[in-house]
């Protein structure tokens, strides 16, 4: 069971109050992109075992999108942090290397 | 407005109560509005605390006096709650409040439904703990908590009013399942002893 904080409305529920939304960061292809590159936005996904990085909601709770970032095979949940962003904060990836050593993710390590 | 020309408002299952080894009941109608908008704006404080006479709860509480409460709902979210004699006062009050059109309010007032859960401190405690994965013990859910979660499959708000006292409030299309529930986790015989 994961034990999510959502960051939104600072409650610390288990995963049955939230809703997950898939993998974080991924770029939305507009218009103007090529096939590969649409391909890749619509169906590459990563499936690692470790660490992962996903979007979250708060669906039975305040309603709210946010990110976090897990271990896929402990369920340890090593941070959450806010919806409008790229990237993690500089800090949840400190504890993540800390955690962690030598992980990666996508471009992130 | 359209319940002030249609027939009077009926409770969704007639004030249906349980007497178990805590009482459930369907508490009578109360005018509900939720509110959203930035909550550190100054119309949006003041239609709330103009309604309830209340002051604004902080972030995972309700501010109560009697059926009269402010409830943080989210970051840009209030439920605010009156007598239902009320009801067609403060919607002129809120016309009147939120003009911005950054800040609004929808009458939820029928569209929910109301539960209260009353006996021993404990085991009211007890049973919302069985329905909701919150933590309601005594030191995690003071009096004047209030936490939005799910009891069983559907979503639902759980405030402690006053010690001994636990109101829920859902949609009134699940009033039945979560009645139903309610009732129950309250059966004589079925007590755990969580809470002492
Ligand atoms: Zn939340």
């Amino acid at each position: 069971m994961l034990l999510l904080e959502c960051p939104c409305c600072g409650q610390r529920g288990e995963e049955t109050e939230f809703h997950c939304g898939g993998e974080a960061h991924i770029t939305r292809e507009g218009p103007g992109a090529d096939d590969a590159a649409f391909e890749n936005y619509m169906f590459e996904r990563v499936n690692p075992k470790g660490v992962h990085l996903e979007r979250w909601r708060h669906v039975h709770g305040c309603g709210k999108w946010f990110h976090a970032a897990r271990d896929s095979a402990t369920l340890e949940v090593f941070g959450t942090y806010a919806a409008a962003t790229h990237r993690p904060p500089e800090e949840l990836l400190e504890t993540i290397r800390a955690k962690r050593p030598g992980f990666k993710w996508r471009e992130l390590a | 407005m359209s319940d002030l020309s249609g027939p009077a408002p009926v409770l969704a299952l007639g004030g249906a109560a349980f007497d178990g080894y805590v009482r459930v009941a369907e508490e009578p109608l109360r005018a509900m509005f939720t509110l959203r908008g930035d909550l550190s704006a100054k119309a949006l404080k003041n239609a709330a605390t103009g309604l309830a006479a209340v002051d604004m709860p902080g972030q995972g509480q309700v501010a109560l006096n009697g059926e009269h409460c402010i409830a943080w709902m989210s970051p840009d979210e209030l439920l605010v709650m009156t007598p239902w004699d009320e009801h067609a006062k403060a919607l002129g009050q809120l016309d009147a409040t939120l003009t911005d059109p950054a800040l609004n309010y929808t009458d939820v007032s029928q569209a929910r439904a109301l539960f209260s859960l009353s006996g021993p401190d404990g085991l009211v405690r007890e049973v919302a703990a069985k329905l909701a994965p919150v933590d309601l013990s005594p030191a995690a859910f003071p009096a004047g908590s209030f936490r939005r979660s799910r009891i069983g499959q559907v979503s639902a708000a759980i405030w402690m009013p006053a010690p001994g006292r636990i109101e829920v409030v859902c949609f009134r299309s699940v009033a039945d399942y979560v009645f139903t529930l309610l009732r129950d986790a309250a059966r004589p015989g079925s007590e755990v002893g969580l809470f002492g």
